[in-house]
């Protein structure tokens, strides 16, 4: 598999299906939100949306229908409160019903890390004295062979397709992530293909520290180029994260025809090309 | 603003930055603990490790993230790594000495719920959830609550064991092979309690300047166990009001005035 440098339409066009599982990372930081808004243009249908923090994106293609199941750890607007869609669809069906999948953070990390590992489940200390080990069935136990402490098991997180948003390519289409890196490595490695939407292209990392995060490019199936694509999450040292707009999705999200709306305007009659815009005043000063 | 001068929030902040020390390795809850965990890095605390979820090892915000992974953490902090890094090595490895947490709803002993109101397959009010917290309450040495008391988030029985604390009290963590010490202090805007010893029930040990026990029954789902020797939670210090309140005036107006100076 070779990268490909593509318009981010196509890119999610040839690369996300309807009934795939997909896993759009990000945590907190690097948000894949403008490949998000492509593949609610692109109108996906029945998705099993993974993510350990759902946030606006997977509250929009949740309240937008596009979702039969979530897998998450924390389906909350992050310092603001709750994610109103995903409740609407969970408390009322509306939308659509959806089937939830839930763990906590330790449990999606370790089964990201088992997914790029290659390993059917992930092993760690977790979930004990927790609820969610009553209430999901993908929550089991096993006992160490050396000492028979009790342990959590979970199954390996392996997407159909992830996508992320980095800080760079070079031009052979080698990708750097920097600063809160998150998950977005592991995710990556455990997709069976995965699309990555950057800043910018330069020529070469020939000047980079040996030790930074770097996927190679034949971890990658297509690379897009849309700067500010991360918004209203941010791209360490690019631009800030628009905390106003969390607050503001609050609002929006509250209401369903509100929301409707706000979708029609800002995402359906969108495109790629209107992220730089948005974030403009969040860039440093130079 | 009450005749002490300060607020029944102020107290509570600043009550449980004096729980924290130089020497701590705190994994910080977002909202109240924040909060409180800057005010004691700001005042008594230079040296203390803050280390959010988001992988951020040892970071001095200048302002209140509102989120766990707002660039500023990244940006000051010592070490920022993977998220399962953070989780294995950091968390479950043994290395935090505190976890501090807020909550949506509390019983009498550390139980947390952040996850439903109501049935979870039928839920009346569908909560963000656990995030880190399973984990954080297990793994930790020890876990700090900090909430403003209401009879609707400190009731009898919780709806849904996001994070266990002490269970059913008494020795439940070691019959689940649990051998962190739990939840040993709660901090909230009336009072501080600690778990007896024996029951593991939070007890009321000191009520903060002019609160009565009367107010913190009322304002409690629960029956509440005051302490014999009950003490009087000492006033916060011009020191401490005057850290908290600029730490919460240039939070405002970063969050508000996004990409304005500093907040970029």
């Amino acid at each position: 598999m070779m990268v490909k440098f593509l318009p981010l339409n196509q890119a999610v066009a040839e690369n996300l299906n309807d009934g795939d599982a997909v896993a759009f990372e990000g945590f907190t930081h690097l948000i894949p939100t403008a490949a998000a808004h492509e593949a609610i243009r692109q109108g996906f249908r029945d998705l099993t949306l993974i993510r350990m923090t759902p946030d606006l994106i997977y509250d929009q293609m949740i309240g937008m229908g596009m979702a039969k199941k979530i897998v998450f750890s924390y389906v909350g607007n992050p310092g603001v409160g709750l994610l109103r869609r995903a409740r609407d669809a969970i408390e009322n069906g509306f939308p659509r019903s959806i089937e939830v999948e839930e763990h906590s953070h330790a449990g999606m990390a370790n089964a990201y890390e088992a997914g790029a590992a290659g390993l059917p489940c992930a092993v760690f200390r977790g979930y004990r004295g927790a609820g969610l080990a009553m209430v999901n069935p993908n929550i089991k136990t096993v006992s160490c062979p050396f000492t028979g402490e009790v342990l959590a098991a979970v199954p390996s997180i392996r997407p159909d397709v992830t996508f992320i948003h980095a800080q760079k390519a070079d031009k052979k289409g080698n990708v750097l992530v920097e600063g809160i890196i998150g998950i977005q490595k592991e995710a990556v490695l455990a997709a069976k293909r995965a699309v990555v939407t950057v800043e910018e292209v330069v020529d070469n990392f020939d000047d980079l520290h040996p030790n930074l995060t770097v996927l190679p490019r034949w971890t990658i199936a297509a690379i897009s180029v849309v700067p500010g694509g991360s918004h209203p999450s941010y791209a360490h040292g690019y631009y800030a994260r628009d905390n106003a707009a969390y607050l503001e999705w609050d609002e929006i999200a509250a209401d369903r025809e509100r929301f409707q709306v706000w979708m029609q305007a800002n995402v359906l009659e969108k495109s790629a090309d209107d992220f730089a815009a948005r974030v403009e005043h969040l860039r440093k000063a130079a | 603003m009450s005749e002490f001068g300060f607020t029944p929030n102020e107290m509570m902040t600043i009550a449980a930055s004096r729980a924290l020390g130089n020497d701590d390795v705190c994994f910080v809850g977002i909202g109240a603990p924040s909060a409180a965990c800057n005010v004691a890095r700001l005042t008594h605390a230079p040296d203390i490790t803050l280390i959010y979820e988001s992988g951020t090892i040892g970071t001095a915000p200048d302002v209140l993230p509102l989120s766990i992974g707002d660039g500023e953490l990244c940006e000051t902090a010592v070490t920022t790594v993977a998220v399962p890094e953070m989780f294995r090595y950091w968390l479950q490895g043994g290395r935090i000495s505190i976890g501090f947490l807020g909550a949506a709803q509390l019983d009498k002993f550390g139980n947390i719920n952040t996850t439903v109101i109501g049935d979870y397959f039928h839920p009346k009010t569908r909560l963000p959830g656990g995030g880190g917290a399973p984990e954080i309450a297990t793994s930790s040495k020890e876990v700090y609550i900090t909430m403003a008391q209401s009879k609707r988030g400190m009731v009898e029985k919780i709806d849904f064991f996001t994070s266990f604390g002490h269970g059913e009290g008494g020795d439940h963590r070691q019959r689940l092979g649990i051998d962190t010490a739990g939840p040993t202090l709660l901090i909230t805007d009336l009072a501080i309690w600690r778990p007896d010893p024996a029951t593991k029930e939070f007890t009321v040990v000191s009520l903060h300047p002019g609160v009565t026990r009367q107010q913190v029954q009322e304002s409690c789902g629960w029956v509440v166990k005051f302490a014999e020797a009950l003490d009087e939670t000492p006033a916060p210090s011009e020191l401490e009001l005057k850290t908290l309140r600029d730490l919460q005036a240039r939070t405002k107006a970063a969050h508000e005035g996004a990409g304005k100076g500093k907040a970029a």
